[in-house]
This record gives C-alpha cells, sequence and structure tokens, in this order.
C-alpha cells in the first residue's frame, strides 16, 4: 500500500470523484492557480481546468451559497473553506439553507455538497484563527459532520461525503496535512457513521477523533509501559454517530475518557458522555471524564495556547482518575 | 412549631456529652447563636450554641446528666406550643421536664457527622427515621421484658429422661439458600449513604455480594469494581478452604501413615466430592456462626396437653380432615408463629440501617436432605390453620427431596424451626439462619420425673416434656425478649387449644 501525506490523500479523493463523476467540482479561495492555501488541491488545477476548479473572491457567504445553490440544480460541489473559522461568515448559509432545503421542499431537492478545511489550533494563530467548532455543526440536525484522524480515513471518509446527497461538514485538521500513512490505493471508501478503533485495549476506552486521537495513542503508549490498557476509539464521524462502537468499547473497559479540542461547554464529549451514562450506566465504574480546551478564547502566545489546549499530562490524568489510580 | 433540640456532637469522636450547665432557663427567649449551655465532651468543655430563635420551653435533661449524640435535651419554640406533639413528632420518647423525675430520653444517634441540632425528624430520610423509632420500640419492649424477669417463674422444676422415638421423618437444623442470597437484601434495608460505581454495584449483585461488606477504595469510600472483586476473590478463598481442609487433612493423614508405627491408626479415609448443597451449607453455616453473635435460650414445656392434642389430631384420621397427617413438628410451627406475633419485638432482622421490623410470620422449617438440608419456608404460618401448615410442609418437604423447590420457596423466612425430637434427641442449639434473627430447636417429647407441688408439698410425678433451645441474634434480640419469646412459645405448647384460636 502506498504511503502518502493525509494532504496528498485529500488530493487523491477529490481527483479520483472528479475523474469518476463530471458533476463534482472544486471551489474555494487560493484553491487553483495557488494550489491550495494549504496545498491539498495541488494540481488539480492543470488536471481539470479553471472550469472545474474555481478560484473565488474572499466572500465565503457568496461561494457557499453558489455551492449550495449548484447542489440543488444536480452538481456535486466541494466547497473549500481555507480554515473552519471563515464558515462562520457563512454559517446562514449552512444552517439555513444546507440543513434545510431537504426537509423544507419535501424532499425535491437533494443537497450533495461537501464544505471542507481545515479546524483547530494550529500554533500562534491567536483567538480568531484556532477555533475547533465541529460542536456547533454537529448541534444541527440536516448536517452530517466528519473529522478523519489518518491519511487513509481522509481519503475514504472524503469520497463517501462527495457521493452523499446530503450536505457534509468535513472538517481536516491543520496540523494533521503533513502526517503520512498507508493509503489504500483507489476505490476505497469509509461509510459515514461508522467509527474505529485505533487501538485495542481492555482498561480504559478514549474516545477521540481528529488532531486529539494521536494524542490520545501517544496516552496509550505512556500507558502501556505500566501495564494499563488502553482502547482508543476514533468515531470519526461526529454526526452520524457510532455509538454503538462507543458502547461496546464502554463496556469491555468500564472507564470512559473522552478527548476533544473544543471547549467544554456543550462540546461533543458532553453528549457522548450523556448517552454513555444512559445506556451503559450498569458498565460504568468510574464518572466519564472529558478532557477538552479550556474554557477561554485562544490566547496567542504559544506557550499559553500549550495550556489551553489539552495535553498528554491532562489526558493521562484523566484515566487515571477513571482507574482510580494515584496521582 | 416547636423543634426538639438534640445534644450535638461537639467534637470528629463525640458519641456522648455530659450536659454540665444549662445557661438558659425554660421561659427564657433565645435567639440564634446563644449559647444554651455548657457540654463535657470527650475532648473538652465546649459551648453549645442554638440555631432557633423563640424561647426554651422544657429543659428534657439535668446537669450533670450524660445525653447520647442526637438525643433530645430541650424543646424551644414559640411561647405556648405543644411540647407534646414536637416529641411525638420527633420520634421521642418524652419525658417531663427536669423538674420532676425525668426519664431520659433515647434516641440513635444521627449518623451525620456535622454538628446537628435540629432533631433528625426534619432532615434525615424517612427510611432512617422509621427504622430510628422501631429500634426504639423494640428497645422500650425489652425494657419491660426485664421488668417481668425479676419475677421468678412458676414453682414447678424439671428434670428429665430420655425417651426414644423417633417420629416421621421432617425436619432438622439448619438452612441453605440460594448462592449469594440471604446476604443484605438491597431492597428491604434503606440503603443509607452506601457509595458505588454502577458497575460495582451491578457486578455485587450479580454474586450476591452485599456491597456494605466491601470496603471502598475510590473517592470518598466508593466502593469501585477492583474493590467488588477483591472481594468475590476473598469470598471464593474462604469458601475454597473450607472445602479443602477435609480433603486437606486426608491427604495429610494418608502422607503420614507410612511413616507412623504402631498402632496409630490411619484411617482409611474417602474423600467425597462436595455437592452445590453441600458447599453451600458449608459456606452459609460458616459465616452465619462466624458473623451473627449468637446465645442460646433453653426452657423445658410441660408436653402432656400438646400430646393429648396431638393424639386427637391423629385420632380424626380417616374422617375427612386433614388431622391423620399432622406432626408433633407441624404443632411446634404453628405455635411458634403464634409466639412471634404476641413478640413482634423479635421478628425483626438486623441491618445496618436499622433493625428491619417484619409485617410476616414466615417459618422456614428444616428439612433433611441425603446431601444436606434445606428450609422450606411456610408462609404467614401465624394465620393458617394446623390443617394448612401441615399440608404444606408435608408437601414442600416432599419436593424438597426431589429437588423441586423454586428459590421463592425456600428463602424469605424470618424464623425458623429445626427438629430432631424424632431422633430422640432431648436437646440441641441451631445455627441461625440469617438474615433471620432465631431459630428454634425442639428436642424430644419424652417421659421424664418432674417435681410437682401439690398441698404445699414436692412430689415427683411422671409428664411428658419437651426441650426447647432458641438461638438468638443477640444483635436484633436481648436476652429478656428471647425469654419472653420462648416463654410465649412455652405458653402455647402448654395450652395447644390456643392454635385452634
Amino acid at each position: 500500500m502506498p504511503r502518502m501525506s493525509y494532504r496528498e490523500a485529500l488530493n487523491q479523493a477529490m481527483s479520483e470523484e472528479m475523474e469518476r463523476d463530471p458533476n463534482v467540482f472544486l471551489m474555494g479561495e487560493e484553491v487553483g492557480h495557488y494550489q491550495g492555501a494549504y496545498k491539498v488541491s495541488q494540481g488539480m488545477l492543470q488536471k481539470f481546468g479553471e472550469r472545474r476548479v474555481i478560484d473565488t473572491p474572499i466572500a465565503e457567504a457568496g461561494f457557499v451559497g453558489v455551492g449550495i445553490g449548484s447542489a440543488m440544480v444536480g452538481l456535486r460541489p466541494i466547497i473549500e473553506l481555507m480554515t473552519f473559522n471563515f464558515s462562520l461568515v457563512a454559517i446562514d448559509q449552512i444552517i439555513n439553507n444546507a440543513a434545510k432545503i431537504r426537509q423544507m421542499s419535501g424532499g425535491q431537492f437533494k443537497l450533495p455538497v461537501v464544505f471542507r478545511g481545515p479546524g483547530g489550533a494550529a500554533g500562534n494563530l491567536a483567538a480568531q484563527h484556532s477555533q475547533s467548532l465541529e460542536s456547533l455543526y454537529t448541534h444541527i440536525p440536516g448536517l452530517k459532520v466528519v473529522m478523519p484522524s489518518t491519511p487513509a480515513d481522509a481519503k475514504g471518509l472524503l469520497k463517501t461525503a462527495i457521493r452523499d446527497d446530503d450536505p457534509v461538514v468535513f472538517i481536516e485538521g491543520e496540523l494533521l496535512y503533513s502526517q503520512q500513512g498507508e493509503v489504500p490505493e483507489g476505490e476505497y471508501t469509509i461509510p459515514l457513521g461508522v467509527g474505529d478503533i485505533k487501538r485495542q485495549g481492555k482498561d480504559c476506552t478514549v474516545v477521540a477523533w481528529s488532531k486529539m486521537a494521536k494524542l490520545a495513542l501517544q496516552a496509550a503508549e505512556a500507558f502501556e509501559k505500566d501495564g494499563v490498557s488502553i482502547e482508543v476509539v476514533d468515531p470519526r464521524t461526529l454526526r452520524p454517530l457510532d455509538e454503538q462502537l462507543i458502547l461496546r468499547s464502554v463496556r469491555k473497559t468500564h472507564r470512559l475518557v473522552i478527548l476533544e479540542e473544543g471547549w467544554p461547554y456543550a462540546g461533543v464529549g458532553a453528549e457522548i458522555a450523556y448517552r454513555v451514562q444512559c445506556k451503559a450506566f450498569d458498565d460504568l465504574d468510574a464518572a466519564v471524564e472529558r478532557v477538552t480546551a479550556l474554557d477561554a478564547p485562544m490566547p496567542y502566545a504559544l506557550h499559553l495556547e500549550q495550556k489551553v489546549l489539552p495535553s498528554l499530562d491532562r489526558v493521562m490524568a484523566a484515566i487515571r482518575r477513571t482507574l482510580y489510580l494515584e496521582e | 412549631m416547636a423543634t426538639v433540640v438534640t445534644m450535638p456532637k461537639l467534637s470528629p469522636t463525640m458519641e456522648e456529652g455530659v450536659l454540665l450547665r444549662w445557661l438558659k432557663k425554660e421561659g427564657e427567649a433565645i435567639r440564634p447563636g446563644d449559647v444554651i449551655a455548657e457540654v463535657e465532651t470527650d475532648k473538652a468543655n465546649m459551648e453549645f450554641p442554638i440555631e432557633e430563635e423563640g424561647m426554651v420551653l422544657r429543659l428534657l435533661v439535668k446537669e450533670s446528666e450524660t445525653v447520647k449524640v442526637g438525643a433530645p435535651v430541650a424543646v424551644v419554640g414559640e411561647k405556648g406550643e405543644n411540647v407534646e406533639a414536637a416529641l411525638q413528632g420527633a420520634g421521642a420518647s418524652h419525658g417531663p421536664s427536669v423538674g420532676a423525675e425525668a426519664s431520659q430520653p433515647q434516641v440513635p444517634p444521627p449518623e451525620d457527622d456535622r454538628p446537628t441540632l435540629r432533631i433528625r425528624a426534619e432532615i434525615v430520610e424517612q427510611g432512617l427515621r422509621e427504622a430510628a423509632a422501631r429500634a426504639e420500640k423494640a428497645a422500650a419492649e425489652a425494657e419491660t421484658a426485664r421488668a417481668e424477669e425479676a419475677e421468678p417463674p412458676g414453682p414447678e422444676k424439671i428434670f428429665g429422661t430420655r425417651e426414644p422415638g423417633a417420629r416421621e421423618g421432617a425436619p432438622l437444623s439448619v438452612v441453605p439458600q440460594e448462592e449469594g442470597d440471604g446476604e443484605e437484601d438491597e431492597t428491604r434495608v434503606v440503603p443509607g449513604r452506601l457509595r458505588a460505581s454502577p458497575l460495582a454495584r451491578k457486578i455485587a449483585a450479580e454474586h450476591g455480594l452485599s456491597l456494605r461488606q466491601v470496603a471502598g477504595s475510590g473517592p470518598a469510600g466508593r466502593v469501585v469494581q477492583r474493590d467488588v472483586l477483591a472481594a468475590l476473590q476473598a469470598r471464593e478463598k474462604r469458601a475454597a478452604a473450607t472445602a479443602q481442609a477435609p480433603a486437606a487433612q486426608a491427604k495429610a493423614a494418608q502422607a503420614k501413615a507410612p511413616a507412623a508405627r504402631g498402632p496409630v491408626l490411619a484411617p482409611e479415609a474417602e474423600v467425597v466430592p462436595l455437592s452445590q448443597m453441600r458447599k453451600t451449607v458449608a459456606r452459609r453455616l460458616t459465616e452465619a456462626k462466624q458473623t451473627v453473635p449468637h446465645f442460646y435460650l433453653t426452657m423445658d414445656a410441660r408436653g402432656d396437653a400438646l400430646w393429648a392434642f396431638y393424639e386427637q389430631l391423629r385420632s380424626l384420621h380417616g374422617h375427612g380432615d386433614q388431622g391423620g397427617k399432622i406432626t408433633l413438628n407441624d404443632l411446634v410451627v404453628k405455635a411458634t408463629a403464634i409466639a412471634l406475633t404476641r413478640v413482634p419485638a423479635a421478628n425483626a432482622s438486623f441491618s445496618e440501617a436499622g433493625l428491619v421490623r417484619h409485617r410476616r410470620v414466615d417459618i422456614g422449617v428444616a428439612v433433611a436432605l441425603e446431601e444436606g438440608l434445606i428450609t422450606p419456608v411456610v408462609r404467614d404460618a401465624d394465620t393458617k390453620s394446623v390443617g394448612t401448615i401441615a399440608r404444606e410442609i408435608r408437601e414442600l418437604a416432599a419436593r424438597a427431596r426431589e429437588k423441586k423447590l423454586r428459590p421463592e420457596e425456600y428463602t424469605g423466612a424470618t424464623f425458623s424451626v429445626s427438629n430432631l425430637g424424632m431422633y430422640g434427641v432431648r436437646e440441641f442449639a441451631a445455627i441461625i439462619n440469617p438474615p433471620e434473627s432465631g431459630i428454634l430447636a425442639v428436642g424430644a417429647i419424652e417421659r421424664r420425673p418432674v417435681v410437682l407441688e401439690r398441698g404445699g408439698e414436692d412430689r415427683l410425678a411422671v409428664q411428658r416434656v419437651m426441650t426447647l433451645t432458641l438461638s438468638c441474634d443477640h444483635r436484633v434480640i436481648d436476652g429478656a425478649l428471647g425469654a419472653r419469646l420462648l416463654g410465649a412459645i412455652v405458653q402455647v405448647i402448654e395450652h395447644p387449644l390456643a392454635m385452634v384460636l
């Protein structure tokens, strides 16, 4: 299996889908001549031409709206947001149009559109450019939300997202773009709503996605030396959520830590914690722990940013609490 | 409404305090924060501040009197409020004010650790309050019984000889139940403040382990999975040790045999594998004897009336009645049930949350089986006729021998009866089947020489006598209460017509 970066895997997914289906096109800021702000669309303009790889002005509300409109008339747009921080400018289009039209038209319109781009903090980008906004989108019925953590997942899930007839919010990890991994060639799709166990374990389940799945694996590694075995569950799709996978894991380990880069209040982890305590109550040996960013806008200073973001120490401390191990 | 003020816990280890000096008199106005008394604790002399506003309505204890933490010491409120009602509402036995000769009111101390000025009734959960009230009532009844005990029993002294004569196959000693059953029944007692993870609760429930017997290692003493697993392991180890002991002994005997010389016997021992029932019997009886503080009371009952009654019932056989099938044991079961209704305080079980007073009289009847014994239960034996009881016991015993009893048919008795009289046993002491608090061991009814007083003279006579030994759980039944219960059983046996009332 060829090794490639997360960025290349995304590029491969889009390119394969555009070759497969002439209705698929890519639109966004700097996707064409600049080869993508993060070089995800490298070479695509040359390959597919200006009609299918379209540079837009800095006007998210406008080109997100154009994407929704073109999906309504039968195209399959991939709308790249330079980062999901900028999706806030277009959030009315996403929530009030993309998420609603299928239902409000009584099913007359399908909305096969993908909004994709990086999310999360990436170092010294300050409060407005370091946000993890997945909980905003998972809150909305009518949207699907996908957050892959590996190159292979990125490819398989993006191909499925492009083929899906509903609007998909596809949030990539800005710090994952260079991550290398094996990626199956050609036709490789992963169904939405199906999670993955990234590491088997028996003592405590850590649910984490995107960049945080890596942190969870680091914690698991660190605990292995002490003979504590951590299971890392990556839901990959936050909505629909692979609830059964998480429940099965918790029923095995009896302990759960949910790790997310977003803020604590009404975060995705809050919903997962609720469902687990509700449906696996008798299997829990400890209160469900959450590790999140601190409840504050992101500071610019790097050492403060590191304080705010979930750290290995915090994750390990949370795992220890569920195991009733001394600090 | 008037409020009952109780002795506060003024130091972490304080269990009782001496009320050194009242600083407020009856009728005196009080405001929150006022010091109403000085109290000597195990640590120091402390001020006793009050939270209430109004006036002191009544002081319940005298100066220099020792008072348990949580026991009422005063009633405060607005002028003219009803002191008695407040005391009754608080579940406190009320005494006159300290001017008169006050008996010291006793209420079990609150479980809470922080200083509590208000009587628990206002704060504690309903269950605890009821348990406290029951405990108090039982204590009061025991008190009465103690007073009665001071008077000597009747003038007759009974001596015994032994008359062999086993009756038809029935009962025996104690009591196996389902694996894990009969530990503390969580549904029956108030859960209190037990902390446990849901998983710990689930595992404990699956294995019939009482979480109250497990020390919690989590935050604030929370019982978590590892604690339950450790407790289960320890239990298994105990059971295995019990099971292996005879085998080990036999092995040791064999090992020693070759080395042994002369007449030292190396008995040809054989290890018979333990049946499930034998294992359960072994585990439960060991547990019962080790954890329940037993004591024993023995009385002789004059048996002529019972014997005559029994013969009469037997003679009804063939008259379309049940009489023919009635056994002496059935009559003793009925007598025990009647006695329990007369001494209801003894029909109770011990639990950490309080004494569980049973409303029903369900008698377990020990039945011997080839590989052990079992105690099927006659429900509501106090309200059933002797004929019904006889039929049920016969039927349950038959199904017990076929191993066809359902768990609900041999669990949940409130008291038990075990009878070895048919084997000629004159008297014996049985092991209690927890959570029951007592078991009656019934000896043979036999002719013995007895001393009777007639016309101011002692004379020897021959009468039927039956020796009864009551095993009591001292946590529930004190000596006097046990004596009252046993006395009540003897009373019914000596006047068996009570059984048809």
